[in-house]
């Protein structure tokens, strides 16, 4: 039995069953979207802009149109026209003309691998000839490739409409929104301080780098409904989207969730699925689409390159006064990058008094960013926890002691919003600091450890579930949460947990938008949080049916009868307790068949905190970085099934390493993107990692049945300034530009040495 | 994909009439692994694709001290260092054999496709050239003998002309106090291609410890792979000393004349092509130190 | 357009016939002509491994093989892994190790690592490290691909050490050092 922090005993949450959905997945049997076949199938593929920047003067298809096998051709004038204004699509208020636009261009490309045109075709083959027989007419506009070009006054506007409310309605602009959080009196904090360290960071534009391209295939039914298999983390999310993009009724719409191959945060909004039905709708055929690997790094949605400066102080004991933040993330070609949350979380480890962060939203010609785990904050941790590590290294403190003296706790002020509630950063980094790594010396010439904290909100949202009990006592659980890495197990084990079953008598199943009510993406952290909270209490109104049905069965009121350890009870002579198997049988006699179901909106999502510990060593020849040792601490809640939470926990670190170390979007002065495979795209390989170990760290979120923290994301936000502060005990150089790529660890180290020599010949002289 | 029509011949005969017959509009596959994937991407459209593969001729590893070695351009890396002549005697080969991608792509790579697809970041090819491999080719008119560091005449481009294949390399046996080594920078540990790939092979002169005879191929430093001769020359006749490296390290870097591009930039492809360099002549004198005694 | 053509081969232990176009990789001829769809597309370029298949006992990437080139091979997919009573032993560690999170990744990782410990039963971290280079996932940071790779081999050594201490890898060029040190030695 698993002991928690909170004081339960778990029978099944804490412990390591084989993952319900596990056998499909590695005998090669469970159905991912590019695996979904249909009769009469089409093939379709997507024309992309080869300018970073263009007016589109004129599309002719006839020639394409009249190639043998493709059977149609559409582009931007087969979508309605969507007004430019902020609309809401479900529960998203999006500008519903960008949205559409970016899926397909409308009068003008805004990035390198923009679309323009798609095709279907009998096969993929001929549609792909066929894409080479669409002519466009471009006029090419000057690309404006980074914030700090896109926010000089004379730089080429990429979107005519946009205006923001310190420029005024008459102006138009790249800067899409300026967000301020201040608190105290910055000048005055630096006044105070005796140390101040003041930098400028770039951080590259990075991919989520999902295994699985995106696909999807649309069905378009004569009666106007049409059924959508894709690949998502929001089934319910494309449903409302496509809608839109379609101008179809929202209830016409059905999506099926296929598995998915990895998302990250890149698969929760849509590029192939409005198209893929409405080439099903001109054809009358199924359509399959799927996106080749150029196609997912040019025009799908990486994150944010950023450009920021960050300037802290404290005092000569450690004590943090002031912060003053400059920070502006590239959107892509339209609004919405998550300057936002970089601004909120980019101090939010810290207890810092005085406090002004100026964030802006830019648009460069790049593709529109989405979420990336933890979106906004490794950028913003970057910068910040760099500067962290110089304070500490200048006051002489451990930077594990630095961070626990500054810390946030209960109690301290969020950046924006109420005073934390119960949170477990000051834990994670004394897990940190009594880890076996952390205490172990690193000895060898080039070689340094680096700590450092990041910080993710997490998201509550809306879920729905059904739990139903078979007419044998177990049980499924149905849900509309995409399982992207083990959550099936999860919900059946929170389910299992409170039915009092075993956990392979409960079948989890993630179902389509017909089949169960609203719930919003497998993201932000809250599947094991929001729906699990769902599971919960829909598990919780099974017990209370069952009651109702021992009570009647024992003639008792259905408060007198309990439940506990799988066994219900009741006082009285001759009442034998009965599990659940037993009492299923007999339902049919009692009432009819029992399903428990809930639906949450869950508040008081927890926070979580990560800190983590790199060792590198740095080759002083060449610059390359070598990542000898990794551990990272995170506090989780509640670990449900703890193989997995781990898994989170080793995979957001791994992706931080690339981030920190090789991945990067990489234009050339034209504005196009020179690697467009993974070849060039430099993902972390097996032999790029060690083991990465893990120190589960559980303080219960305040207010949720389990306890639960979301625990998907935070991972990622320490390792780039981890590495970074890793390279400088190293080396001796402070890293500020991502990735810290060979070529430029070296420029660093020669330029130093230089800047040395120069010293020692001057001191001689 | 455009349409292709897929033709599998059994001798280099065969094999030269079907490519003689298409033209420009032939080309040879072997291990397809740069091959399929450019065909994919629409940067060659040929409407043959000769697969070479089952040309024994063109599979088979030949040594021996007196002959030296035949190595049949379709022969993939994995075979190469599975070989036990080929890693006794050029270790520098198969290790660069043993670099190339992942086991997936080294299962079906050859080093005749490797330096048929033109590319100046070839692994093998600074290897082959270090070690002087001449190119076997055979056309409609004939046949004729390259040397490898001619072979390659810009990005993607080489000397075959349409009708040609290349059959085999001929390679020398190694002399007694000889080996050779390749290196090559990656970012990553793996699946990359090379930032910079420098070949060496050094004879010893065994009585008083000087090189006697010396060759460096040098990789993705210009477009082509690059036979720095001057570098080499400079170790010729000279005592082992860091000076000695070191100015051919010099050398080797003023024999280069790299681009930035994503990979790295060319200041840096420089001071690497230096480092490399040092690295790589240390290790093939290693080993040649080695087998005066080994062999 | 070129003719399509037929192709036999032996695959998952079944001798099949098989028609194709010329141009049609040998992915595509499992995933859309055999339904075979265990194999994964990732790339199409050879860089992330989802599509390995074994051909004639060698692990490649199907994206980069044509359909026609498999005449008279023999071919193993991630669909004939398993007997039909009972999974193969990669499998069950897989499993018993949480090492998929999303499984894209997961039948090129079990080729891979079949394919290892077919010619080398007992390998250490560092050769598991290499043999799965070729194939990316994006999840699980390969800490526990690797761990059940370890512990597969140890089980089908039946009650052995599994050879190798499980701490961070080695640089290729090392690896490759090794291997031929490795290969003079025998
Ligand atoms: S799909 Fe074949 S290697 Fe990626
Ligand atoms: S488990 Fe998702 S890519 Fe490996």
């Amino acid at each position: 039995m698993a002991a928690s922090p909170n004081g339960h005993d778990y029978r099944v949450i804490g412990t390591r069953p084989v993952r319900h959905d596990g056998i499909e997945k590695v005998t090669g049997q469970a159905k991912y979207g590019a695996d979904y076949n249909f009769p009469g199938m089409l093939y379709g593929k997507i024309l992309r802009s080869p300018y970073a920047h263009a007016i589109i003067k004129s599309i002719k298809v006839d020639k394409a149109a009249a190639l043998p096998g493709v059977k149609a051709v559409i582009t931007a004038n087969d979508l309605p026209a969507l007004p430019d204004k902020m609309e809401q699509a479900g529960e998203m208020a999006l500008n519903m003309s960008h949205l559409s636009a970016n899926i397909m261009a409308r009068d003008k490309v805004l990035y390198d691998g923009h679309a323009v045109a798609a095709v279907a075709a009998t096969s993929p083959h001929i549609a792909e000839e066929a894409l080479r027989l669409i002519e466009v007419d471009y006029e090419v506009l000057p690309p404006v490739m980074s914030v700090e070009e896109a926010m000089k006054p004379d730089a080429p506007i990429l979107l005519p409409g946009l205006r923001n409310k310190e420029e005024g309605p008459d102006k138009p602009t790249n800067v899409a929104t300026h967000l301020q959080f201040k608190r105290g009196d910055v000048n005055e904090g630096f006044k105070q301080a005796d140390y101040v360290v003041e930098r400028e960071f770039k951080t590259a534009m990075v991919h989520q780098g999902y295994i699985e391209p995106h696909n999807a295939v649309g069905i378009y039914n004569p009666d106007g409904h049409a059924t959508i298999y894709c690949s998502t983390q929001g089934s319910f999310v494309v449903r409302s989207l496509s809608a839109a993009v379609l101008g179809m009724p929202e209830g016409n719409i059905k999506v099926v969730p296929a598995e998915i191959g990895g998302g990250f945060g890149g698969k929760t909004t849509i590029y192939l699925e409005p198209l893929s039905v409405l080439l099903s709708k001109k054809t009358g055929h199924p359509v399959k689409l799927t996106m080749s690997r150029a196609e997912v790094l040019r025009a799908t949605g990486p994150t944010s390159g950023s450009t920021i400066r960050c300037k802290m102080g404290c005092s000569k004991d450690g004590k943090l006064l002031a912060a003053q933040i400059w920070m502006a993330y590239e959107a892509g070609a339209f609004p919405g990058s998550p300057v936002g949350a970089g601004a909120m979380t980019i101090v939010a480890p810290y207890n810092i008094p005085n406090l002004l962060i100026d964030a802006y939203d830019v648009v460069v010609n790049r593709p529109k960013t989405a979420a990336y785990r933890a979106p906004g904050a490794s950028n913003a941790a970057m910068a910040s926890e760099t500067i962290i590590d110089e304070l500490a290294e200048k006051c002489g403190i451990d930077p594990c002691d630095f961070r626990i003296m500054n810390g946030a706790r209960e109690g301290t002020p969020q950046t924006a919003g109420p005073p934390y509630r119960r949170i477990g950063y000051i834990e994670t980094v004394e897990a940190i600091k009594n880890s076996p790594h952390y205490k172990s010396k690193l000895e060898g010439p080039n070689r340094g450890r680096g700590v450092a904290s990041g910080f993710w909100f997490n998201v509550g949202l809306q879920s729905s579930a059904i739990v139903n009990i078979h007419t044998d006592g177990t049980a499924s659980v149905v849900i509309g949460s995409v399982d992207i890495g083990g959550t099936r197990a999860a919900q059946a084990m929170i389910a299992a947990e409170v039915l009092g079953l075993d956990v392979n008598d409960v079948r989890p199943l993630v179902t389509d938008t017909d089949s169960i009510g609203h719930t919003d993406v497998t993201g932000g952290s809250r599947t094991a949080f929001a729906t699990g909270w769902a599971v919960y209490e829909a598990a919780q109104d099974v017990v209370r049916q069952l009651k109702e049905r021992a009570a009647k069965l024992w003639e008792k009121k259905p408060e007198e009868v309990s439940f506990a350890n799988g066994l219900f009870t009741a006082q009285g002579d001759g009442i034998k307790p009965m599990t659940i198997k037993e009492l299923a049988g007999r339902l049919a006699r009692t009432g009819g068949p029992i399903s428990g179901r809930a639906t949450v909106n869950a508040r008081g999502v927890g926070p979580a905190f990560a800190t983590t510990v790199i060792d590198v060593e740095v080759d002083p020849d060449t610059g390359k970085v070598q990542i000898l040792r990794a551990t990272v601490a995170q506090d989780v809640g509640k670990a449900i099934h703890p193989s997995y939470v781990e898994g989170q926990m080793q995979g957001g670190t791994a992706q931080g390493i690339g981030w920190a170390l090789n991945e990067e979007y990489f234009y050339d002065e034209r504005g196009i993107l020179r690697n467009t495979g993974l070849l060039d795209y430099r993902m972390p390989t097996c032999l790029d990692l060690p083991m990465i170990e893990t120190c589960i760290v559980e303080v219960p979120t305040p207010g949720h049945p389990l306890g639960i923290r979301g625990v998907g994301e935070v991972s990622i936000v320490p390792p780039p300034a981890a590495v970074a502060n890793a390279i400088a005990h190293a080396v001796g150089v402070r890293m500020t530009e991502l990735p810290m790529s060979p070529p430029r660890v070296l420029k660093a180290l020669l330029s130093k040495r230089t800047r040395a020599e120069a010293q020692a010949a001057a001191a001689g002289s | 994909m455009h349409a292709i029509n897929y033709e599998s011949p059994n001798t280099v005969a065969d094999a030269v009439k079907l490519l003689a017959a298409h033209g420009e509009q032939a080309r040879p596959l072997c291990g397809g692994t740069d091959l399929i994937i450019q065909l994919r991407a629409g940067v060659r459209r040929p409407s043959y694709v000769v697969d070479v593969k089952n040309i024994q001729e063109m599979r088979r590893i030949e040594f021996s001290m007196q002959q030296g070695l035949r190595l049949g351009a379709a022969v993939p890396c994995i075979e190469i260092y599975e070989n036990s002549d080929m890693r006794k005697y050029y270790p520098g080969l198969t290790e660069a054999a043993h670099l190339i991608g992942s086991l997936q792509i080294q299962s079906r790579a050859s080093v005749g496709g490797n330096l048929c697809n033109g590319s100046p970041a070839a692994d093998t090819t600074p290897a082959l050239i270090a070690l002087g491999a001449k190119c076997r080719v055979i056309g409609p008119g004939g046949e004729r003998i390259v040397a490898v560091e001619d072979f390659c005449t810009a990005p993607g481009r080489t000397v075959l002309q349409p009708g040609e294949l290349l059959v085999e390399f001929h390679i020398p046996a190694p002399a007694r106090n000889s080996s050779d080594a390749y290196l090559r920078f990656i970012p990553r540990n793996e699946m990359d291609i090379a930032v910079v790939g420098v070949g060496a092979a050094v004879t010893l002169d065994p009585s008083d410890d000087r090189i006697s005879a010396a060759r460096i191929g040098l990789g993705a430093v210009g477009p082509t792979p690059i036979f720095a001769r001057e570098a080499a020359q400079a170790l010729v006749g000279k005592r082992i000393s860091d000076e000695t490296i070191e100015r051919a390290a010099q050398l080797a870097i003023a024999a280069t004349s790299p681009i930035d591009d994503m990979r790295g930039t060319a200041e840096f492809r420089r001071h690497v092509t230096g480092v490399l360099t040092r690295r790589v002549l240390a290790k093939a004198i290693e080993r040649a130190r080695a087998a005066q005694t080994s062999r | 357009m070129a003719k399509k053509v037929v192709v036999e081969a032996n695959i998952n232990g079944e001798p099949i016939e098989f028609l194709c176009e010329p141009r049609q990789s040998l992915l595509e001829v499992l995933r859309d002509v055999l339904e075979l769809t265990g194999s994964k597309e990732g790339c199409l370029t050879g860089d992330c491994g989802a599509c390995t298949v074994i051909v004639n006992g060698r692990p490649l990437c199907s994206c980069l093989m044509l359909g026609v080139e498999a005449q008279g091979k023999t071919i193993q997919t991630v669909e004939g892994l398993a007997a039909p009573d009972r999974l193969h032993v990669l499998q069950q560690k897989f499993l018993e190790h949480a090492s998929l999170q999303c499984g894209i990744c997961t039948p090129g990782f079990l080729m891979s690592a079949k394919a290892l410990l077919d010619r080398n039963p007992k390998p250490t971290e560092a050769e598991i490290r290499y043999a799965l280079a070729g194939n990316l996932c994006r999840c699980t940071g390969y800490d526990k691909i690797v761990r059940a790779v370890a512990d597969a081999a140890q089980t089908l050594a039946s009650g052995q050490q599994p050879a190798g201490h499980l701490g961070s890898g080695p640089s290729a060029t090392e690896q490759t050092e090794r291997f031929l040190q490795e290969q003079e030695v025998k």
